[in-house]
């Protein structure tokens, strides 16, 4: 069971809101004096130190203030203004992600381990979003293929489930009555797009730790397909026989595919994805058109040879 | 009638100005760069909220007549009419700066995407509402003609409110919230129209 998983309580039996706000100025404190090295690490707004990577485009990263402010986050509200405002609440420390399933050594990652022990890459990607725009990010991360060495990962394994946190008193957008998405957000990719270098986990933005808002504290990048499928506050990777459920194909099956590679070729039903709006670009920029795997089909293409991407979309 | 007097004291023609206020803020903000990461989103999304905000506003002044008694009708047409303008300033943004005159895209956004063809459908039924707004054409047209003519305004209200709820990735609560408060004041009509054909 991951750390943070649980039924969901009645609303009494959650802590009040003083009490948790205490626990908090009782951390910063023990941060602050040092008690705690743990603590103190997830407080502090160090950058991170890190490597370039040949996998980095050259484009020129969009404006950081547009990569922090303008997020779909429906665990904080489905406004893209709504992430920034509300994910102040999300406590991302101590933080582990249970990987397990078919693997030989299951267990737990924490991201003290995942930030220190794993040499930390800048990865500038293009990310392109299923609602046609597209931004330039400058990630900081670890190809999962080399996380998930560590948990001896079974040859029989054919797909890896991801599963977002779930926690409504700190998630505004996973309470109410009519739920955006069902909760908890699940993703999943195939083995072999699990395992390709450019697949990460990102732990950083622009150098430094990945503000809440971008899916703090380790979330997924995989650059060559729609956004959504880079699920954040990942909780738990579960290596599996069988495509798992994915939350945006379970919302709209007929609209999200399991695959949801970026592809000009396959329109959403409702809208085209022959092209995108460049953030930053303001309202006199051109629109650009939108490449193939999301100009990454060099490094990608070969893992869908012979597959019917209309049909696998 | 003292009550009557207090809800029209004000000049129609008050309503244009003021109206349109949102509109100069949103264009301004727009060229100036301060409407957020994607101010061309931003700015189109802002320009059809609006058009619908006046838009349930004039279907309001009926029951606001009929149940509460208050009398707003003098204003309607001014209400549809910065509606109308809403509703062309949203369509002059999308062809200009969303498509930039792309004549082909924009024919295939009408033809294949659902929500483009809807909205561009409440925009045709507005055009002659609009382009009869005036004392002239009531008396061309005749008052009963012309008050028909202008109950395109129930469909073309649906249609916007639904182009509104198409276009989001899934279901969100404002889209929502305006068709169903468009679908009770449509029914509220409809009941009443019953009504009538039935004590007729």
């Amino acid at each position: 069971m991951p750390v943070y998983k649980y039924s969901q309580p009645l609303p009494s039996e959650i802590t009040s809101k003083s009490e948790y706000l205490n626990r908090r100025t009782f951390m910063a404190g023990a941060a602050g004096i040092g008690l705690s090295p743990l603590i103190g690490m997830g407080a502090a707004h160090a950058a991170l130190e890190t490597s370039k990577s040949k996998y980095s485009t050259d484009e020129k990263p969009t404006d950081k203030v547009a990569v922090t402010s303008y997020n779909n986050f429906y665990e904080f509200g489905t406004a893209k203004s709504d992430p920034v405002k509300n994910a102040g609440s999300l406590t991302t420390r101590p933080w582990t992600v249970d990987v397990g399933g078919m693997v030989n050594k299951p267990g737990t990652l924490d991201i003290e381990t995942l930030l220190t022990k794993f040499d930390l890459e800048e990865r500038i990607y293009r990310f392109r979003c299923v609602e046609a725009w597209s931004m330039v990010i400058p990630w900081v991360g670890i190809p999962l293929a080399s996380v998930l060495k560590q948990f001896d990962v079974q040859g029989s394994a054919k797909y890896v489930a991801f599963e977002t946190l779930q926690r409504p008193e700190e998630m505004p957008g996973q309470r109410g009555l009519f739920p955006s998405l069902p909760w908890p957000y699940v993703e999943g990719l195939r083995m072999d797009e699990a395992l390709h270098p450019l697949t990460i986990l990102a732990v950083g933005l622009f150098g430094d730790v990945l503000p809440n808002q971008n899916g703090a504290p380790v979330r997924l990048v995989v650059p060559w397909k729609y956004g959504f499928k880079s699920i954040k506050s990942i909780v738990s990777m579960n290596l599996v026989e069988k495509e798992p459920p994915t939350s945006w194909n379970k919302a709209g099956p007929s609209e999200y595919g399991f695959y949801s590679n970026v592809n000009p070729e396959v329109s959403h039903p409702r809208w085209s994805q022959a092209s995108e709006r460049v953030i930053g670009g303001g309202i006199f920029a051109a629109r650009k058109e939108t490449k193939f795997l999301n100009g990454y089909a060099d490094e990608v293409g070969s893992l869908y040879e012979g597959m019917d991407l209309k049909k696998n979309y | 009638m003292a009550q009557s007097r207090f809800w029209t004291v004000l000049p129609s023609w008050l309503i244009y100005p003021v109206g349109l206020i949102p509109a100069a803020y949103l264009f301004y903000a727009a060229f100036t760069n301060q409407l957020g990461a994607d101010p061309l989103d931003a700015l189109e999304n802002e320009l059809g909220e609006w058009a619908l905000k006046f838009l349930v506003a004039g279907l309001f002044i009926t029951p606001l007549l009929r149940v509460a008694r208050i009398n707003l009708v003098k204003y309607r047409r001014a209400i549809g009419l910065v509606a109308f303008a809403y509703v062309a300033l949203h369509l002059i943004v999308y062809v200009a700066l969303d498509r930039q005159f792309g004549w082909w895209e924009i024919w295939g956004d009408i033809v294949k995407r659902p929500y483009i063809t809807i909205g561009m459908a409440a925009f045709l039924l507005l055009l002659p509402l609009a382009i009869t707004s005036n004392n002239a054409s009531v008396k061309k047209l005749g008052a009963s003609a012309w008050r028909n003519l202008h109950k395109l305004a129930y469909p073309a209200v649906l249609f916007g409110a639904v182009h509104y709820v198409l276009l989001k990735k899934t279901w969100h609560p404002e889209p929502l919230a305006y068709l169903a408060v468009i679908l009770a004041l449509l029914v509220w009509r409809y009941y009443r129209y019953r009504k009538s054909v039935q004590t007729a």
